[in-house]
């Protein structure tokens, strides 16, 4: 199967149609010349033409990033304070509750994203009626309403996974010389808690939450396509399943863009909560 | 002002102490001396209750008359904070090496309603009391900033500056540099002399002990075996360990002759025999010696003194 056969969705299409197809995605010019027919239209802010769709990419993605932006919002906001509240009372708060988290975060770590979806379906959208099981929502409310079960099937495992990386933190300042110090220096227990184990165990669980947060952009893939929202993870399954590579190719340059822009951002956040940090040359 | 009435301490079944009964006048300085592992460190820390888990007391530690161990959670976290401070090892390791020496200083006193500009103005004061310039820019700098001598003239700085009547040192030299140990072993002493604060000193240098400190304790295999005052450490010894110890410092023996050593291993609190602790390592040691358990009579616990 030549390229342009295979940017036709795969069939066998007449030769006429197939020599319009190499004459615009200019196939029959070398490499190089190709290559800066990309790059020139994605740095003039134009990465091409849905091959399936017809439509530009940006309009596709335009249509769809206000509904991801806010799903990885909301399931991130979920990681961070369930995860790292879990994590903490986990550290602090005894053996039977540490043990219970530890079952709860087990049971999460192993459930996948789409199982956690078909659950969350059946008890809250089909048993209870608590939220609705499909669409994207229109208004603010009415968008948390409908994003509140494909935020909670997305947040599960890393919500889990943070919990454990908080817990491990936390433990390990709790054990170090300078919070027993703390401690003999007569400090109330939740101001040698706050500004002496989570203030020191906070850059290990920025960095691990930032990556995590990060990664939620391609894994809305599972959860928006199993809960019917219109988001670019559901865009990137269907193009993909299209073999619409225009479309693929534009949304997988967006999300290692966003990675690495979360990235940088929590090493920058973390040089300001440990300088050693910035002095050691690590940013 | 601070009593150990026969304290004993196991830790999870292991005896670390057996029996110490130790007292400490206001304003005076107790040397702690002895073979590591023989219990120094966990008689100090028994005074603010800094005890692993799975600790067990018997006897009591008194502070002002005060068992510390009937204290409430509320009650110890006001000893700590007001009476008594502690200057640990390695300053490194005490000092949250991510916020600034200003916080490290401040914090003790903020807690206790202490103004802010009040508290940072205190601070500088004690920085330059125990010889640091530059007071006002330290403040603002992290541990990893300043050198460790420095860093433990400001762990003593923080330690003056709560007003503490005692204040507890666990080797606080033994982390620095041989050239800063002195100096900062000085100003701890000079400061605390100066506000009349009572010091317990724990070194394994017994010619820094003597400087220090009014009176020395040694500690065997988790007991005191012999109290004596500083000035008389030389001619005044009368334990055998305590001869042996002193033998076996560097300046005993003329320059390019074998240094001497405590013949043995030192006895753990674990393996202690019914009798005298040192009697397996004692030179003199005689068949009671292995039997019975010698009392402490106030300045050294062992037979053969008993006899003369």
């Amino acid at each position: 199967m030549t390229r342009a056969s295979l940017l036709a969705g795969g069939h066998q299409p007449d030769p006429a149609a197939l020599a319009e197809i190499r004459a615009r995605y200019h196939l029959d010019d070398p490499f190089p010349v190709q290559y800066w027919h990309w790059l020139s239209g994605l740095l003039s802010g134009d990465p091409g033409t849905s091959m399936v769709l017809k439509e530009p990419v940006t309009a596709l993605i335009g249509a769809r990033i206000g509904n991801t932006v806010l799903l990885v919002a909301y399931a991130g906001l979920l990681i961070l304070l369930l995860g790292v509240t879990a994590g903490v009372v986990a550290a602090v708060g005894g053996r039977r509750v540490d043990q219970a988290l530890t079952v709860i975060t087990t049971v999460l770590m192993a459930a996948p994203a789409f199982v956690a979806a078909i659950l969350l379906i059946w008890l809250f959208a089909t048993t209870l009626s608590w939220f609705p099981v499909y669409g994207s929502g229109t208004g603010f409310t009415d968008r948390i309403h409908h994003l509140t079960l494909p935020a909670l099937a997305l947040s599960g495992g890393y919500l889990a996974y943070v919990s454990r990386i908080t817990r491990t933190e936390v433990r390990a300042e709790l054990a170090a010389d300078h919070v027993a110090a703390a401690r003999v220096r007569g400090l109330p227990r939740w101001t040698v808690l706050r500004r002496h184990v989570l203030r020191n165990a906070a850059p290990p669980i920025v960095a691990v939450s930032g990556v995590t947060v990060a990664g939620l952009f391609a894994a809305t893939a599972v959860a928006e396509q199993a809960f019917g929202v219109a988001g670019l993870g559901s865009l990137l399954v269907q193009s993909a399943a299209r073999q619409d590579m225009v479309v693929v190719q534009a949304l997988s340059l967006l999300l290692v863009t966003v990675f690495v822009l979360v990235n940088m951002l929590v090493d920058v956040l973390n040089a300001v909560l440990d300088p050693r940090l910035a002095r050691a040359g690590a940013v | 002002m601070l009593q150990f009435d026969d304290l004993r301490l196991r830790v999870g079944g292991t005896p670390i102490l057996r029996g110490v009964t130790l007292e400490v006048a206001a304003g005076e300085a107790v040397g702690l001396v002895g073979e590591s592992g023989s219990g120094k460190s966990m008689t100090v820390k028994s005074v603010v209750r800094l005890l692993p888990p799975g600790s067990r007391t018997e006897g009591a530690v008194r502070f002002d008359g005060v068992d510390v161990s009937s204290l409430d959670a509320a009650g110890l976290r006001r000893m700590r904070s007001r009476d008594v401070a502690m200057v640990f090892q390695d300053p490194r390791a005490v000092v949250n090496p991510v916020r600034t020496i200003g916080d490290f200083l401040t914090e003790v006193l903020r807690d206790q309603g202490v103004g802010r500009t009040e508290a940072t103005r205190r601070a500088a004061r004690a920085l330059s009391e125990v010889g640091i310039g530059d007071a006002v820019r330290r403040l603002h700098q992290r541990p990893y900033e300043l050198s460790g001598g420095l860093l433990q003239r400001v762990v003593i700085a923080a330690a003056l500056l709560t007003g503490p009547r005692l204040i507890l040192a666990d080797e606080p030299t033994t982390a620095l540099d041989v050239t800063t140990q002195e100096e900062v072993v000085a100003i701890l002493n000079e400061q605390r002399a100066a506000r009349q604060v009572a010091l317990m000193f724990i070194t394994h240098d017994l010619e820094l002990a003597a400087a220090v400190c009014d009176r020395i304790a040694v500690m065997y295999a988790g007991e005191i075996v012999e109290v004596l005052p500083a000035a008389a450490l030389h001619a005044g010894a009368r334990h055998p360990y305590t001869r042996a110890l002193l033998n076996s410092r560097p300046g005993a023996v003329a320059p390019g002759e074998r240094l001497r050593t405590v013949p043995g291993v030192p006895q753990s609190a674990l393996t202690a025999p019914p009798g005298c602790v040192f009697a397996d390592r004692c030179p003199h040691a005689e068949a009671r010696c292995r039997e019975v358990r010698p009392v402490f009579d106030g300045s050294a616990a062992c037979h053969l003194l008993e006899a003369r």
